[in-house]
């Protein structure tokens, strides 16, 4: 996932020039998340995204999924600076959408330093935009605004139930040791409603989505080659959450899951109940990389078997993040029949991760 | 009948005539292909810096050097048009302790990416991922590089004010091209480490899809505060080929004369040749040759010396431009393109023009000749003894006198696009005229001329009045060369002496002192000024502050300069009248001004101060050699005022009475770190000013050279060819009892006649030419007036040594033809 992609980044940094003279706010257990203000930006933390991604029907029933994620940095350069265009703080956004029928992503970025009405991210509610891209919240709906060189998309995502905590109360564990963490919380299941258009044609989509906002000023611990995570909402309106990392040898490092019942709390599962077994692979012609895009993925006594919409999912953000990874829309099969949708993001397969 | 042995071997049987009719043809062509070549060069290489520069972008908004305020980026972005925005803060950065300067580009790295691309640094391996956002990292390119032996992550001192910042070389711009000083950072950096907070020098727009630039240009004008102008990217593309290409012009006309001199030495070959060879023609005619044909291949004979001087003198010109570029840089001295290092490269299509115009020039050459022996009657050309019945006899004397009028008519024409095509046409006229008018000015010599003294002396005497058509071909090659070189003295003489004159109008104080070039990033601030006034044995001190305006698009930017002026401007190398104005600020503008924006004295025009728009009066013009885009000089005291900017560039210091100029300037010297601080004596900076003047005009001398180079092959060929032809002449004359020697004395006495008509005319028409030269050339390429001076001397040495030579190589000529014996001389023709 390309927001972890970028905590790796910035986590390989030996000498952080500048960093030195400047005090991230740390990542403590115990801090209560408060809405709506968490939904704002939090500006003195390293690094903060807010993730979404779905699926969308057009009219005549074809699926396509969408990905939309907006970044906020902290660069920790300028700190001091009397220059309006000290870049303190930057927004980069990524957007993809999915199409079956082209067989591949479709996909573009943008990134900004804020200041001068470029760029910019306001706290106490959600709202975070890079010129004419923009992430915002009013009441409980999202609107996602993003026009690309092939595509573009308007989507209205609406929540009907609060926001679901992952980790102990939104404290998000990355490592066995709890100093890798972050504050993370997810809002399965929103309702999705707007236009995209492609090949310069609009068209009007329905569907459902997956909201993600974590923001961290820790580093990723030593060792991850990459990780495999997924967000799925599930036909009868549960929703879970999984990830885990992986070594450099390709076993799991750490995993951690959130399922939330259809009714009831959230239930946060511990790493033994948490399994991913790759079923099959597929090759990118584009980069040589060998990726697993179909799985089995095991949470507690349940499996549920995903499977791509499109095996060519790969995103080469290298203009930006400087990674290849995937990051594509899943289908949900339970005992042989489907039982949901959602994303599944994998990096970490090809090369490890540049550092810095 | 095989004819290429009869007709083009006979020009391998002159061979010191046919060498210099090559030699000349080959100098003009190489000249004038060197210049396009350089130039070419030059221009391709500083457009190519541009572009990548320019990149994507549809539209620039640029603004005085001094810059505009950062605002109008968030207004210009967000506005619907405009799909990318890229802002750049541009200062021409001093590194520390040396001359050198680069071009500093503060860019945003995540605009740049899409709009200009090209420029996109690129961090070290093993770099940060932010440290293109480094407030210490400099990205530079590979000129950089090799021209100050940095390497990665070695440190690297600017120069800003008088004090200097250490930043660290992080990595280096892989698209920018090799050929220029460059260097890029992030904006925020260079905002706060080189005094322009606040300030943007340039936003580069890419437009949306479907917009059209000339359309939202307007519109996005009218947001625009005073003084900033958007522009189509190639503007400043046109505006430096714009300026240097009058100079390039000036010089490609100066080859263009050579090639003219070329084609007349050709004319003067094959016009002796053709007499000589008469009988020839006859008998080919009588045999079955057609007129048609005798023409075509006399006409061939020209041609192949031509091609050969074509095809000779372009591959010289590549050599010739390889070497200035080597020596002088892509602007042949003249400063248009400095911090470039073009690559020559061959241009097919121009090098093809260039043979053909060599070509051109020994057809020309070989028309008339050709059709006078072409259109004798055989019979009449069997009977030998007509050589005299030459080309030219009395001229075109009407035609010669119209032709000069017209050149006088033709000064009055206005530049066509920036080039003063009215001049050239009235130094064509001019020579033309002159030449047409040689004939009758050799016969009034003769007729002037006493006839006394020697036998001799009169047989020449009486050859000039009665055959001038001899005397015009050699005359008219010697006219030709020699006006050209008395012009181009004239021109450069009088152009060093009004330089001089103004760098002692200029340069009152006693003492000198400046932060680096005007356009550096090195300035005076007020603590640092207030330290110079304060300085020991520093009596009055006039500081200067150098800024630029942009008054027009398309236009390149006007150099203000802020100084103590005194109300009636008297110190000022004025140029014309005063008119001092009331109480309002008043400014003084260069003579470019009047020729660019047509602003008189006496009229009130704005000025772009600091985003407003400020009346200003005009009070007088001044003369500015150094500026050929205009310059606007304005009170000092009234530019504070009016912009709130304190800094300074430049001190003049008149020195306290009895202080030392060397104690003060090394106390000044040491004010700042390192060579932060130059001081100079008006003498060292007059020293250096003209040196440099003398460098950018080496190129003129060097054609002036090539043009004395020239009349003397001309005299030297014409005199051999005509000696040749008279073989039966100096036979008869031996027999009438006049010694070898005193026919020797006859011939030099013939040669520096007509030399001294060659030489007489050339100097007239030099002069008239020289003055087209300052009144029309100059003045609408470089917008300058220049006082005349003529160098005298240094033209009655060239005019007279041209004399003696021509009488030495008409003797020479004519011993080569005595050789013969005179009864055997006479005899072959009977």
């Amino acid at each position: 996932m390309d927001r972890r992609v970028f905590l790796l980044a910035l986590a390989g940094l030996p000498v952080w020039r500048g960093a030195r003279a400047v005090d991230f706010a740390p990542v403590l257990p115990g801090r209560r998340l408060v809405f709506p203000a968490d939904h704002g930006a939090h500006p003195d933390f390293r690094t903060e995204w807010w993730y979404a991604t779905g699926w969308l029907h057009v009219p005549d029933g074809t699926p396509l999924g969408f990905q939309t994620t907006f970044f906020r940095v902290r660069t920790g350069m300028g700190e001091g600076s009397p220059s309006a265009f000290a870049p303190r703080q930057l927004i980069l956004a990524h957007a993809a959408i999915a199409d079956p029928r082209l067989g591949r992503l479709r996909h573009d970025e943008r990134s900004a330093r804020v200041g001068f009405g470029r760029a910019g991210f306001e706290s106490g509610h959600t709202r975070v935009w890079v010129g004419d891209w923009r992430f915002e919240q009013t009441g409980e709906r999202y609107r996602a605004e993003v026009r690309a060189a092939d595509f573009s998309y308007a989507l209205d995502l609406l929540a009907d139930d609060p926001p679901v905590l992952n980790g102990r109360a939104g404290f998000s564990t990355k490592a066995p040791d709890s100093r890798h963490a972050s504050y993370y919380y997810s809002r399965p299941q929103l309702k999705v409603s707007g236009s995209v258009t492609l090949e310069g044609r609009s068209q009007s989509v329905t569907g459902h989505a997956w909201l993600d906002h974590e923001w961290s000023s820790e580093l990723l611990p030593d060792g991850a080659q990459g990780w495999d995570w997924v967000g799925l909402n599930l036909d009868d309106g549960s929703a879970l959450m999984a990830f885990r990392m992986r070594g450099r040898d390709g076993r799991a490092l750490w995993a951690a899951a959130t399922f939330r019942p259809t009714d009831g709390p959230a239930r946060v599962l511990s790493p033994v109940d948490i399994g991913f077994e790759a079923l099959r692979q597929w090759r990118s012609t584009r980069t040589g990389i060998t990726y697993p895009v179909e799985w089995r993925v095991r949470i507690g006594w349940r499996f549920f078997h995903l499977q791509p919409l499109l095996d060519d999912q790969e995103l080469d953000s290298s203009r930006s993040t400087g990674a290849v990874y995937w990051e594509g829309a899943v289908r949900v099969m339970e005992a042989g029949r489907e039982f949901g949708r959602g994303y599944l993001e994998m990096t970490g397969y090809g090369e490890r991760i540049r550092i810095g | 009948m095989k004819l290429a042995p009869v007709f083009l071997g006979s020009l391998a049987r002159r061979r010191v005539a046919t060498l210099f009719s090559l030699m000349a043809i080959v100098l003009g062509v190489a000249l004038g292909m060197a210049v396009q070549a350089v130039h070419e060069a030059a221009l391709s290489e500083f457009g190519r810096g541009l572009r990548s520069l320019a990149g994507q972008a549809d539209l620039q908004v640029v603004g005085p050097r001094g810059g505009f305020d950062e605002g109008l980026y968030a207004q210009l972005a967000a506005r619907p048009e405009v799909a990318d925005a890229s802002p750049v803060v541009e200062v021409e950065v001093k590194l520390a302790g040396r001359e050198d300067t680069l071009t500093l580009l503060g860019v945003d790295v995540f605009a740049l990416a899409r709009v200009t691309p090209l420029l996109l640094p690129r961090a070290d391996e093993g770099g940060e991922r932010f440290a293109v956002l480094a407030d210490d990292g400099i990205f530079v390119s590979a000129a950089v590089r090799q021209a100050f032996g940095l390497k990665s992550g070695e440190a690297i001192r600017l120069q800003v004010g008088a004090t200097d910042v250490t930043l660290r070389v992080a990595g280096d711009l892989p698209a920018a091209g090799d050929a220029r000083r460059l260097a890029v950072m992030d904006i925020a950096a260079v905002q706060a480490r080189f005094g322009r907070l606040g300030r943007l020098t340039r936003i580069d727009l890419r437009l949306v899809d479907g917009v059209e630039p000339g359309a939202v240009r307007d519109v996005l004008q009218g947001v625009l505060p005073a003084g900033v102008l958007v522009e189509a990217p190639e503007a400043a593309e046109d505006q430096a080929a714009n300026l240097s290409r009058a100079y390039r012009v000036n010089l490609t006309m100066l080859a263009a004369m050579a090639l003219l001199t070329g084609g007349f030495l050709v004319f003067s070959a094959q016009a002796l040749s053709v007499v000589r060879r008469r009988t020839e023609f006859a008998f080919l005619r009588a045999i079955g040759l057609s007129r048609r044909t005798l023409f075509g291949w006399l006409v061939a004979e020209g041609a192949a010396v031509g091609l050969a001087g074509g095809l000779v003198g372009t591959a010289l010109g590549y050599g010739l431009a390889w070497g200035a570029l080597v020596l002088l840089g892509g602007d042949l001295g003249a400063g248009y393109f400095s911090g470039l290092t073009p690559q020559l490269q061959f241009q097919p299509g121009v090098s093809v023009a260039y043979v053909a115009l060599g070509m051109l020039a020994g057809v020309a050459g070989a028309w008339l000749p050709a059709r006078e022996a072409a259109t004798v009657s055989p019979a009449q050309a069997l009977k030998a003894g007509d050589e005299a019945a030459l080309l030219g006899g009395r001229g075109h004397p009407v035609c010669g006198a119209t032709l000069l009028a017209l050149s006088v008519a033709a000064c009055g024409i206005p530049p066509v696009d920036g080039l003063p095509l009215g001049g050239y046409l009235a130094v064509a006229c001019l020579l033309a005229g002159a030449v047409m008018l040689l004939p009758a000015v050799a016969s009034g010599v003769a007729w002037l001329l006493p006839a006394r003294g020697p036998v001799p002396a009169r047989l020449a005497l009486a050859r000039l009045g009665a055959a001038p058509g001899h005397a015009v071909v050699a005359a008219a090659g010697v006219l030709t060369s020699v006006a050209l070189a008395a012009a181009m003295a004239i021109m450069v003489a009088s152009f060093r002496d009004s330089v001089d004159q103004w760098l002692n109008q200029i340069l009152p104080a006693d003492l000198y002192l400046r932060a680096g070039k005007a356009s550096g990033s090195g300035y005076l601030d007020e603590d640092l000024q207030r330290r110079i006034a304060a300085t020991p044995g520093v009596g009055q001190v006039a500081f200067t502050r150098h800024e630029s305006l942009r008054l027009a698009a398309g236009q390149a930017p006007v150099a203000l300069i802020a100084r103590p002026v005194s109300k009636d401007g008297s110190e000022l190398p004025l140029a014309g009248r005063v008119h001092p104005g009331g109480e309002g600020p008043q400014v003084w503008i260069s003579e470019a001004m009047q020729d660019l924006y047509g602003w008189q004295p006496g009229q009130q025009v704005d000025l772009p101060l600091a985003g407003r728009r400020v009346a200003v009066h005009v009070a007088g013009v001044w003369r500015d050699y150094a500026r050929q885009t205009g310059a606007v000089m304005i009170d000092l005291g009234d530019y504070r005022r009016l912009t709130g900017d304190r800094l300074a560039n430049d001190a003049a210091i008149a020195l306290a009475p009895g202080a030392g100029a060397s104690q003060v300037a090394d106390a000044l010297t040491t004010m700042a770190g390192a060579r932060a601080l130059e001081v100079a004596r008006p003498g060292e900076i007059r020293a250096i000013s003209l040196r440099i003047f003398d460098r950018t005009f080496a190129v003129t001398y060097l054609l002036e050279a090539v043009a004395v180079a020239i009349g003397l092959a001309g005299v030297a060929a014409s005199f051999a060819a005509l000696a040749a032809a008279r073989r039966r002449e100096f036979g008869m004359l031996r027999h009438l009892g006049l010694t070898r020697r005193q026919i020797g004395w006859m011939l030099a006495q013939e040669g520096a006649l007509a030399a001294g008509v060659g030489v007489l005319g050339g100097l007239l028409t030099g002069g008239a030419i020289g003055l087209v030269l300052i009144e029309v050339v100059n003045r609408q390429s470089f917008h300058w007036s220049m006082d005349l001076h003529v160098p005298w001397g240094s033209l009655a040495l060239f005019g007279v040594g041209l004399i003696a030579l021509a009488a030495l190589a008409a003797v020479l000529a004519g011993r080569q033809a005595m050789r013969q014996d005179a009864v055997l001389a006479v005899r072959e023709d009977w």
